[in-house]
């Protein structure tokens, strides 16, 4: 679904919802930090994306109601930044460097490990929702290359082992119901 | 004294010093003489004098730059300074380690630079993955802040600062310097046309400078030990240090500190110990994925900005991505034009429409449909996406890595074309 859909007449109309209290509190101390409210925005999105997983329309809605902006402008934005979420994603976001140093030092036989192993290509989420696998350009990590990003960690050096140790260690830590 | 301003405190190994330590190390001693002793203009004419140039890629004397900021009674009094720390040029990582090092030297050098042009309002534009960096960040500003180092009045002086940290969400093109200025402002990150340049009017029409990190990290100690000193570090025409890294098939890759003015084959033989095992030089991008290749020939040019420059490639970031003789040439630049195109901002037409085209092409060579004619077309995208035909300097950068592979490794092109595989995945 794209913002398109909100303001297709034929289209059943969204609905902004409610930002909940820590959301709000949290866009209200990004507020005092810069002169003008729609400056806010990238960090709003994050704020929403960071409790509820994604951005929604829903949610797209109501941060630019409460920032006083268009939806349109608010999702020009939001789409323009590798980072923000229009879909939803898996509980671990796999941010794979797919860049220049990693790809001499053979991240693409990582990758289709990976791939293989999940049954994921990039942009894609496992069924059972546990990861979602996303090219992400240079991690700023080319010495210890290849590496990714993933849940707030940054996993150098990577090799099918460290891949599969991985994977075998967020299964014991999140077992799928 | 001290040979290695940039990383005298760091150490990897540990958590970087919080403000204690970095206060017994001498830290913000420079800022306190500052503001004791010196007023804007003398600050400005130091750093003039130093000849430090900027260190995030294009090299541009900052002492010349902030020298534009207007600063006449009737200028306008809301000022900005801006950290540039959205380090994203492929195969760099050299700003990660000063964040994540020393992140008091970061706030030091701000602190000079904020009140050499006199801005109260200071951002950080950190990328979203650094996310150490960030938590560091945050520590050593509340940090400084209790020790009345940020704030109103800092030490007495009459002075105010505030550095806010902004976070951004991963877009290659927030590094260049009026895009990212867009992106502070909430807008999506296109570059904006110059004139007028971001020193007269930049973040919300006011006067700003963005310098890189490393950049700013050289102020403390140009200020501390002085010009003559800063001078003396370099070995050749330029001054100073520079955060040099390699990465690629080395025994050693990393990240080091070395005087302006060393020898290429020493950063790459004796800091990353030379090639792998098995592994033969075949060329290198000595300043990140937007620098022309340069060849084993070169070896023994000095780590200058000029003498780079004359060979026909630029130092720019200085960290050298090593090319070796078992990864396809063609291949890798078909990364970086992947890379390129899909960081391009869209905003003009060359640069839009021309990367993508060019990334097809070498997807085309790469798997084995490529075209005699395809690298002529690759050759005229070299004047269509070069320089003064597009928005900013991302295309021309693209253009860089691409031109000079054309030049160098002629014959791995046409063995994809006449072979129809790519012969290094046979």
């Amino acid at each position: 679904m794209t913002i398109s859909t909100i303001i297709a007449s034929s289209a059943p109309r969204v609905q902004a919802r409610t930002l909940s209290p820590q959301e709000t509190h949290e866009i209200d101390h990004e507020l005092t930090l810069y002169p003008d409210r729609r400056a806010v925005g990238l960090e709003a999105l994050k704020i929403v994306q960071k409790h509820q997983g994604w951005v929604s329309d829903e949610s797209l809605l109501a941060v630019a109601q409460y920032l006083g902006m268009s939806a349109h402008e608010l999702d020009g934005v939001a789409t323009f930044f590798n980072l923000i979420f229009r879909q939803p994603v898996g509980r671990n976001v796999m941010l794979f460097c797919d860049s220049v140093s990693c790809y001499i030092m053979g991240c693409e036989r990582i990758k289709d490990h990976i791939s293989a192993r999940l049954g994921i290509d990039y942009g894609e989420t496992t069924a059972d929702g546990q990861y979602t696998l996303l090219p992400v350009p240079c991690l700023g990590d080319c010495d210890r290359a290849p590496v990714m990003l993933m849940a707030g960690e940054q996993h150098r050096n990577l090799t099918k082992e460290k891949i599969d140790a991985l994977l075998t260690s967020v299964q014991q830590e999140q077992p799928n119901k | 004294m001290t040979d290695l301003p940039l990383t005298k405190n760091i150490d990897m190994s540990r958590a970087p010093f919080d403000i204690g330590q970095y206060r017994q190390a001498q830290g913000y001693d420079a800022v306190l003489r500052m503001f004791k002793d010196m007023a804007p203009s003398d600050v400005l004419a130091m750093v003039k004098d130093s000849g430090l140039k900027g260190r995030g890629g294009a090299g541009f004397p900052t002492g010349l730059k902030w020298s534009f900021v207007p600063s006449q009674e009737d200028s306008p009094k809301t000022k900005y300074l801006v950290v540039n720390a959205d380090e994203m040029e492929p195969g760099t990582f050299k700003d990660r380690l000063l964040l994540e090092g020393d992140p008091h030297l970061l706030l030091e050098g701000m602190l000079i630079a904020a009140y050499t042009i006199q801005a109260n309002t200071a951002y950080i534009f950190l990328r979203g993955e650094y996310l150490q960096a960030e938590k560091l960040l945050r520590a050593a500003i509340a940090q400084a802040h209790e020790q009345g180092l940020l704030g109103k009045n800092i030490q007495g002086s009459g002075f105010d600062l505030e550095i806010i940290l902004h976070t951004s969400a991963g877009r290659y093109i927030c590094g260049e310097e009026t895009a990212l200025l867009n992106a502070l402002e909430g807008k999506r990150a296109n570059p904006r046309a110059k004139p007028p340049f971001p020193q007269v009017s930049g973040l919300w029409g006011k006067p700003t400078i963005v310098n890189n990190v490393e950049t700013l990290c050289n102020l403390p100690g140009i200020l501390r030990y002085g010009v003559d000193w800063y001078k003396g570090l370099g070995k050749g025409g330029d001054a100073g240090t520079k955060l040099c890294g390699v990465s690629g098939r080395v025994n050693n890759p990393g990240c080091w500190e070395l005087a302006l003015g060393t020898p290429i084959r020493e950063l790459l033989e004796n800091k990353a110990g030379g090639m792998c095992a098995g592994y033969e030089l075949r060329g290198f991008l000595p300043g990140g994925g937007s620098t022309d290749f340069l060849l084993p020939e070169h070896l023994d040019l000095t780590l200058d900005y000029d003498v780079i420059g004359k060979a026909g490639s630029r130092l720019a970031t200085g960290t050298m991505i090593v090319l070796d003789d078992r990864t396809c040439p063609v291949g890798m630049v078909g990364n970086l034009m992947r890379f390129f195109s899909h960081e391009s901002c869209g905003w003009c037409t060359p640069c839009r429409d021309g990367l993508p085209w060019v990334d097809e092409i070498f997807r085309r060579l790469e798997s084995g449909g490529g075209r005699a004619e395809d690298l002529q077309i690759l050759t005229e995208h070299l004047e269509y996406l070069g320089p003064g035909r597009t928005f900013c300097a991302l295309a021309p950068g693209a253009m860089a890595p691409l031109g000079s592979a054309l030049r160098h490794f002629r014959e791995d092109f046409d063995a994809h074309i006449h072979s129809g595989a790519c012969p290094w995945r046979k």
